[in-house]
């Protein structure tokens, strides 16, 4: 068993009076999918968006490929920022995926996925571009390099944001409710484009409504509720019965949805 | 009082002149208000506190305060301070303070509509704060502030007549004069009016122009 990718440790967060995270503690493996489903508000998003960097917890550590995130912790617990430089390496080596997608609308699908490769990386546009179509071709959107976001279907947008994080080449890939505003023909299309990442061996942190393909693709499922981790395992720990009340409240009311629907 | 076009013919190398002179002192004027609004606009959203305050002040007063006062205040009060300019280079400076106050606050609205989820995604595959700026915000915030761009531009070409009153040989300078050298006012402040109209219907169409070449980059609805 190799060491984890992602160690969380007391992680907590707080906007203003209101804590959203308390406490959270969990572990990401290396080459999987681990998956955080839970209900609206229970800190999901949060949670994600601080491993992204782009939320910064008020306590605890995380931890990636055994380098910390942000902050460093010294012996009596005193939190230190990291240097920027520091930040930025940990940083990419995490690709994100937004749930709105977030195509930058004045470039074209190869300009958005090799705009990072020019500006950041400093490659040769050329070589840039060569190595934007390789991911373009992987999500199987090569045809449309030329199109602009707006010229583009949702599912396509949201898989060209996946070429965009992949052309960096990171070793995890978050993906925020990646499908949560697609319908489900085009949810489709993301998600043979996620299960193919997870075949791959791309270790992948995935927060999530589409409760069956959580226990498909995930390794290992944490079910968050009012910003605490309440159960972390593997899909039958968690959905097999007995079940922890929490969640046959919370799978229960997505059965009424469908039920609803049938009536 | 008859509409005599000879008195306009024989004046025309002046008024090709004025003509050359209005469209200098807009478009530098244009530029220099565009970039310094932009600069404006930059620090008061990612600089310090205090240099969003001091540029809000600048912003309030340039904008509470007409033009004409800033620039009899600029020409003519300038070398008590030390500050002697001759009268084109004054105008192209008062424009362009004038022009900022007002771009700046139409950059900074620019900024503020570029959703704050595209900033994110540049942020995730580590472009810096300035590249963030240049490659995505500029870029994003152009086609959001091109309409009301187009506006001030033409609100601009127009504030260019005040700058006659401190001996700026521009359109309203040289056709004013004329004027009132033949005490023909009517034909020449028709003329005068007939030429801003003309650069401002150029103006708009430019700007539509422009528009159409930048609608394929519309925001894709997610």
């Amino acid at each position: 068993m190799s060491d984890p990718a992602i160690v969380i440790a007391g992680l907590s967060k707080r906007f203003g009076e209101t804590e959203v995270l308390h406490g959270i503690d969990l572990e990401v493996a290396q080459g999987e999918a681990t998956c955080i489903i839970g209900p609206s508000g229970s800190g999901k998003s949060t949670l994600l968006r601080c491993i992204a960097f782009l939320e910064e917890a008020t306590a605890g550590t995380i931890t990636v490929y055994g380098q910390p995130l942000g902050f460093s912790v010294d012996a009596s617990g005193r939190r230190t920022r990291l240097p920027t430089a520091n930040i930025r390496a940990v940083r990419s080596r995490i690709g994100m995926v937004f749930q709105q997608f977030n195509l930058w609308p004045h470039m074209t699908a190869l300009g958005n996925v090799s705009e990072a490769l020019k500006t950041v990386r400093r490659l040769p546009r050329p070589e840039a571009e060569e190595r934007a179509m390789v991911q373009l071709r992987r999500i199987g959107l090569a045809d449309r390099a030329g199109h602009y976001p707006s010229q583009l279907s949702g599912g396509q947008q949201q898989r060209v944001a996946i070429a965009r994080a992949l052309a960096l080449e990171p070793k995890i890939m978050l993906f925020d409710e990646a499908t949560a505003s697609l319908d489900p023909e085009l949810t489709g299309e993301v998600l043979n484009v996620m299960r193919q990442l997870a075949a791959d061996g791309m270790t992948m942190v995935i927060v999530t409504h589409e409760v069956g393909f959580a226990a498909s693709i995930g390794k290992k499922i944490a079910f968050l509720d009012k910003g605490r981790v309440l159960v972390a395992g593997s899909p039958q720990q968690i959905f097999a019965k007995p079940r922890n009340p929490r969640i046959d409240q919370f799978l229960d009311t997505y059965l009424d949805r469908g039920a609803a629907m049938l009536i | 009082m008859s509409f005599d076009v000879s008195l306009i013919e024989s004046r025309l190398p002046q008024l090709a002149h004025a003509l050359w002179l209005t469209m200098i002192m807009w478009i530098i004027g244009l530029i220099g208000a565009g970039i310094l609004g932009f600069l404006v606009a930059v620090g008061r959203r990612f600089g310090p506190r205090w240099v969003n305050w001091l540029l809000g002040v600048y912003v309030e007063v340039f904008r509470g305060t007409p033009f004409l006062i800033q620039l009899f205040l600029l020409y003519f009060g300038g070398p008590y301070a030390g500050l002697s300019l001759d009268p084109v280079p004054a105008g192209l400076l008062g424009l362009s303070v004038y022009g900022a106050a007002y771009f700046s606050e139409i950059f900074r609205a620019g900024f503020e509509a570029v959703p704050h989820g595209h900033v994110e995604a540049a942020q995730c595959v580590g472009l810096s704060r300035s590249q963030i700026v240049r490659r995505i915000l500029l870029p994003e915030m152009t086609m959001i502030v091109l309409p009301a761009a187009v506006n001030m531009a033409i609100v601009l070409l127009k504030e260019t007549t005040v700058l006659s009153i401190i001996t700026v040989q521009e359109l309203q300078f040289t056709i004013s004069s004329i004027g009132s050298e033949f005490y023909a006012f009517v034909e020449a402040f028709s003329l005068l009016a007939l030429f801003f109209w003309g650069l401002v219907e150029i103006c708009g169409w430019l700007g539509a122009v422009l528009e159409a070449r930048l609608s394929r980059f519309r925001f894709a609805a997610p």
